[in-house]
This record gives structure tokens, C-alpha cells and sequence, in this order.
């Protein structure tokens, strides 16, 4: 079974989507990104979709849900690189996902999750223990 | 047309192409600006050794034969050229006209005693003659209706242009009615630049927008949502006093929509949005 990585970065996760969705795998998805946020109590999700060049209704609506349910769990979801087709085909299926940032490129993408987050050093303290115990 | 005709006239043909040349720059309509005199020349006679060359055949009314493709080949050709080249339709009208009127007179001159046979082979040539100036307005009505869908293919090209106003802000001014092909175009070319240029910000100036209606407004919706699933920022500005009424009154709600009054405004607020500050220098201060 495919698996989409979801990576740590700080008090983030990364998720770069570069195989096409296909219904399965984004359940999965969305099972293992809720998991891992409440797991590493992560403040905010990245989710890249620039390899994403097909979209249906189904997928436009697990990106909404991904951002609710990260909401609940206190962390924010940005999503990146949307392609201009793809941004087309949800407006036009009725989704402009609502509740969801967007950002152009993954690095302004890390500046507003950045400028969203207070990053407090408590938090940090956190991490640092968290690296020290897993090694 | 009888085999006496036939010979008589291909004899002739220098005479009739003179005739005919004759005509044509006597002719008020004569365009030597589009058209140079040897040019005009060369397509008068290739049309006439073609048509000549097929006047012995039976079919002589029927121009659906294959015998008369070369001839309405050539008029086609001259019909098109002349549409592309802006002449006239009466223009190119008596550019058929004139070769009868030179055939019929060289055929007057030739048949002066007879007045049965010359009324038979009048005949028969102005039947042919007018039935190849239908099929060279057909060609050149063609060729004008080309030149029209070419024209509005362009239109459509560069009434949406995306001007890059700063770095990372676009803007948009749209002209004329948008309707959905329209807007669908608009999108793309804006989300594509947007890609291209990784702005930020993006102002979509309707002030050139005649009439905005719910349908218009669904459209300029559809943009801007659009614009920020991809990440970037779009506002709406120019928007006229009467179009402000006109969307309240609709019921529209453009409440979670940035909308300025004015480009300028727009752009303002852009300069904000990223940090930037535009100031007066004083100029009489030196560095």
C-alpha cells in the first residue's frame, strides 16, 4: 500500500503530495496527518499540491477536511502550489475551501505558517526534549 | 457554344484580354494602390486562358463539373486575395463584369451579320458569366467572414491583458462584457501569470466593464476565489457608483471580497498588504 510521507519540521508538518490522489490513499492520508498532529503536537500543517494536476469533488473535499480537523487539534493548514487548472476545477465543482490558507510557493507558504504561529520558546524547550529522548 | 464560337474566340483571346484590360483601367474602381497594373494583368490572363480553354466543353451551364474546377480555382483565389486585400465587392463584381462586357464585344464584332447566332452565343455567355460572378462572391464573402473571425480570435487576445504593475502585483483591467468564455479566459491567463510571476497580489479593474449583472458578478466571484486557492490575494477595483447600485440591489454579497473604488486605492492598499511605502523626495536636497 502506497503511503504519502508526512515530515517533522519544527513545530510543523510537511506534506509534499507529488503522485496523484487517488481515493484510498487520501483517506489514508488524512487518517495518518490527524494521527501525527495530535502525536508530535504540531501547530501547523503544509500541504504541497504543485504535482497535483487532477482534482475531483472527493479530493477538494479531503483538503477541507484535513484543515478542519487540524483547526480542532489547534494547528493551522496551509496549502501550496496549487496548479491554475486545478484552482479552476474547484471553484467550478462549487469547494473554494473555505477555512483553508493558500499560499503560492512553499516558502511563503512557511512565512505565513510562521507569521500565524507564535512559536513560543516553551515550545521549542519541547522539541529539543522530544529530539533528546528519541536519541 | 458552337465550335465556331469556340475557335473564334480562343483566336481573339489577346484582343479580348486587351479589351478587357482596357475596361478595367478605365474603370473609376480601379485600385492601383491594393493592385499593381502588371499584377492586375497577370491574374486577367490566366483567368482568361483558363476559361477559354474550357469553353468547348457540353457542360457549359453546369458549373458543378470538374472541367471548371481550374477556372473557379483561379476566381476563388482572385476573390480571396482581393477580400484579404480590403477590395470592395463592387470592386471585385466588375472585375468579372468587365471580362463579359470585352467577351460580348469582341463577339458583336465578329458576328455582325447574323443576329439569331449572335443572340444564341450572348446568351450563353452571360449565363456563364454571371454564374462565375456568384461563385466570386461566394469566394469573396468567404474570404471577408475569415478575416472577421480572425479579428475577433484577436480581440479576444488582447482585451485580456495581465500588466504586471509591481513586483508581485498584477492587475487585470477588463474591457467590455465578461461573459463565461470570456471569464474562463480571464482566469487562466491571470492564474497563469500569477504562477509565472509569483505575485501576491492580484487587482482586478472592472471600470471598462459596462453593466455588471448577477451573472457578471458570479464570474468576477469565481476569479477571485480562485485567485486565492492558488495563494494570492485578488481585489476588485473600479467599481462605479452605478455598479455599486446596481450589486447592492441584486443582492450580491461582495462583503468578503476586497473592493476599491479605484486603481489607484487598490494599489495603495497593495503597497500596505506588502510593506512597501511610497514617498516624496525633496528634491532640492542633495545627497
Amino acid at each position: 500500500m502506497d503511503k504519502i510521507p508526512i515530515l517533522r519540521m519544527g513545530a510543523f508538518l510537511l506534506v509534499t503530495i507529488q503522485v496523484d490522489l487517488y481515493d484510498r490513499l487520501a483517506l489514508n492520508l488524512e487518517a495518518d496527518l490527524v494521527q501525527m498532529v495530535n502525536n508530535t503536537n504540531a501547530k501547523g500543517v503544509l500541504i504541497d499540491i504543485s504535482a497535483v494536476s487532477i482534482v475531483d469533488s472527493f479530493m477538494g473535499r479531503i483538503i477541507g477536511n484535513i484543515a478542519s480537523m487540524s483547526k480542532i487539534l489547534d494547528a493551522e493548514t496551509v496549502v501550496v502550489g496549487m496548479q491554475p487548472a486545478v484552482a479552476i476545477t474547484l471553484i467550478e465543482l462549487g469547494l473554494p475551501l473555505k477555512g483553508v490558507h493558500t499560499a503560492l510557493d512553499m516558502e511563503k507558504g512557511m512565512n505565513l505558517l510562521k507569521s500565524m504561529i507564535e512559536v513560543t520558546e516553551e515550545d521549542e524547550d519541547q522539541e529539543q526534549d522530544d529530539d533528546l529522548i528519541a536519541e | 457554344m458552337s465550335l465556331k464560337t469556340h475557335q473564334l474566340l480562343q483566336k481573339k483571346k489577346k484582343i479580348i484580354l486587351e479589351l478587357w484590360m482596357k475596361n478595367q483601367l478605365a474603370d473609376e474602381g480601379l485600385r492601383e494602390d491594393l493592385i499593381s497594373n502588371e499584377e492586375l494583368r497577370m491574374q486577367s490572363e490566366e483567368l482568361i486562358d483558363a476559361l477559354i480553354g474550357n469553353l468547348s466543353g457540353a457542360n457549359f451551364t453546369n458549373l458543378d463539373s470538374e472541367e471548371w474546377n481550374p477556372v473557379i480555382e483561379i476566381l476563388g483565389g482572385i476573390a480571396i486575395t482581393r477580400a484579404r486585400q480590403g477590395f470592395s465587392p463592387r470592386e471585385t463584381g466588375n472585375f468579372v463584369f468587365s471580362l463579359k462586357e470585352a467577351i460580348l464585344e469582341v463577339l458583336q464584332g465578329e458576328i455582325p451579320n447574323d443576329a439569331k447566332a449572335l443572340y444564341a452565343e450572348s446568351t450563353k455567355i452571360n449565363r456563364l458569366m454571371d454564374n462565375l460572378s456568384v461563385v466570386t462572391f461566394e469566394t469573396f464573402i468567404k474570404g471577408r467572414e475569415e478575416v472577421i473571425l480572425r479579428q475577433t480570435d484577436e480581440i479576444t487576445e488582447i482585451s485580456t491583458p495581465v500588466i504586471r504593475v509591481w513586483d508581485g502585483i498584477l492587475a487585470l483591467p477588463i474591457i467590455g462584457t465578461l461573459d463565461s468564455a470570456r471569464t474562463q479566459i480571464v482566469m487562466e491567463n491571470l492564474l497563469q501569470e500569477i504562477v509565472e510571476t509569483g505575485s501576491s497580489i492580484a487587482i482586478l479593474d472592472i471600470s471598462g466593464v459596462p453593466a455588471v449583472d448577477s451573472l457578471v458578478a458570479q464570474h468576477l466571484i469565481k476569479t477571485v476565489s480562485a485567485t486565492r486557492l492558488m495563494g494570492a490575494e485578488c481585489i476588485i477595483s473600479g467599481i462605479r457608483p452605478e455598479i455599486a447600485q446596481t450589486v447592492v440591489h441584486l443582492g450580491i454579497d461582495l462583503s468578503n471580497i476586497i473592493t476599491k473604488a479605484t486603481l489607484a486605492s487598490a494599489l495603495a492598499y497593495s503597497f500596505r498588504a506588502m510593506r512597501l511605502e511610497v514617498r516624496k523626495i525633496n528634491s532640492l536636497q542633495k545627497n
